[in-house]
């Protein structure tokens, strides 16, 4: 019998290890696996690469894991917020590496890995410092940057109903990263609101199948 | 003459956006767009979160945390609004559904290219977000800014000395003394604020300016 249904998140994050690369999903509060952060910060694993569309707010969650000295490096779109003064600190101080990806090209890379797709041509950023280094295409009419997928190892993502094959849904904007992830990472661990039977979710309404999520933690 | 204020300059540019078009506004200035949508219209405003639809900013004790706008301020969804995922919600923007993307600038130059996302300052933390995306992907890219720095120099330029955000990508300058179009072969006067004459205005603009016919 398939169950993915872990009893903690303590237990759903034993085996993350040093240099892991974790997507955390979440946009601003909106899907972030306050939980599994909290876990991940407990449980110690280091040098982590991490990627999230930001670089933390305030002092709880990923800004937390920032503060304890476990990311080495963060793939995101605007770190730079009024309350991001943990990563602020350890960037000035050259103790995290910042690799800034225009938020489309973000998306896309995550999507491109959890799809098998080897590498892509966007026109977003092109002419920009931001594609410095890159190979470019004219294809048609428009100029192209191409840029390669992103994998993960693990993705801690936050949905809204559950079942034991891993069936999600997701609740309102709290959707956002969270599909894409879960298709992008060897080792999807999701925190849910609620768990139900199987059967119970509507077949209709089912945003990521099963198949993309490996481990569901109730909180 | 009657420079705008932020209100008006987005007053003015909400007149310009017809009934039905699918519209992303930037953080900051443009956001004031939303409060000046023609009332009798319907247009459908994007975030880049995951959201078409997007309504205005809840009652105090109706904010929902999973409903939030690209900046993160409590949000609401309209009668028939949509969520959706980040991948969906950029394919939307660079796949060139959105009808039209509001953007700020720092400058904007005579060839279009748009500058808002970084002063290119070395101890400057940089974050782009959607612009890149954003001034790529609509199909028209409206600008609105102020038309000079604090120190009185043209945000309109023959080059950007700031960092680009894109190429070529602006369609339309609103600013506090003009509504300005971007043409291959230059930049076009589309109005004024009373009291402006063209010379004026090409004068404070410093890169040259062309009359529309009917432009006064």
């Amino acid at each position: 019998m398939i169950n993915k249904f872990v009893a903690s998140p303590a237990e759903a994050l034993a085996d993350v290890p040093n240099g892991a690369t974790v997507m955390i999903h979440g946009f601003g509060n909106a899907g972030m696996p306050s939980a599994l952060i909290d876990a991940l910060i407990a449980q110690g694993a280091r040098e982590l690469t991490i990627v999230n569309n930001n670089a933390g707010n305030a002092d709880s969650g990923l800004a937390a894991l920032i503060a304890a000295k476990r990311v080495r490096k963060i793939l995101c779109s605007f770190p730079r917020q009024s309350d991001s003064w943990h990563f602020d600190k350890a960037y000035r101080a050259g103790e995290i590496e910042l690799e800034l990806v225009p938020q489309g090209t973000l998306a896309e890379r995550i999507r491109a890995a959890g799809a098998g797709i080897g590498a892509f041509f966007t026109p977003t950023a092109y002419g920009t410092r931001l594609a410095e280094g890159k190979e470019t295409r004219r294809i048609g009419e428009r100029d192209y940057v191409l840029e390669y997928p992103i994998h993960a190892d693990y993705a801690l993502i936050k949905a809204d109903r559950a079942d034991r094959w891993g069936n999600l849904t997701y609740r309102k904007s709290a959707r956002n990263f969270g599909p894409i992830m879960a298709m992008a990472a060897k080792t999807t661990v999701v925190q849910v609101r609620e768990t139900v039977e199987l059967g119970e979710l509507d077949p209709e309404h089912v945003v990521t199948p099963g198949i993309f999520v490996k481990r569901v933690v109730k909180h | 003459m009657k420079k705008l204020d932020r209100k008006q300059i987005a007053a003015r540019l909400a007149r310009d956006i017809p009934e039905g078009a699918y519209v992303n506004l930037g953080i900051g200035l443009p956001t004031l767009v939303a409060d000046f949508l023609p009332k009798g219209r319907e247009i459908i405003l994007h975030s880049e979160n995951g959201i078409l639809g997007l309504g205005p900013k809840p009652a105090p004790g109706e904010e929902d945390e999973d409903v939030m706008n690209a900046g993160k301020e409590p949000a609401t969804l309209l009668t028939g609004g949509a969520y959706f995922h980040h991948a969906d919600s950029f394919g939307m923007i660079r796949g060139r559904h959105l009808d039209f993307a509001v953007l700020g600038a720092f400058q904007v130059s005579v060839a279009g290219d748009l500058a808002n996302w970084h002063t290119g300052g070395a101890d400057d933390i940089p974050a782009v977000g959607g612009a890149m995306d954003l001034a790529v992907g609509a199909k028209k890219v409206l600008v609105m800014m102020e038309h000079l720095t604090k120190k009185g120099e043209s945000k309109i330029v023959e080059r950007c000395t700031y960092p680009l955000t894109g190429a070529r990508c602006v369609d339309r300058i609103y600013t506090d003394l003009a509504v300005i179009d971007v043409k291959a072969d230059g930049l076009h006067v589309v109005d004024m604020v009373e009291g402006l004459d063209f010379q004026e205005l090409q004068r404070l603009t410093g890169v040259p300016l062309k009359r529309l016919a009917t432009a006064a």
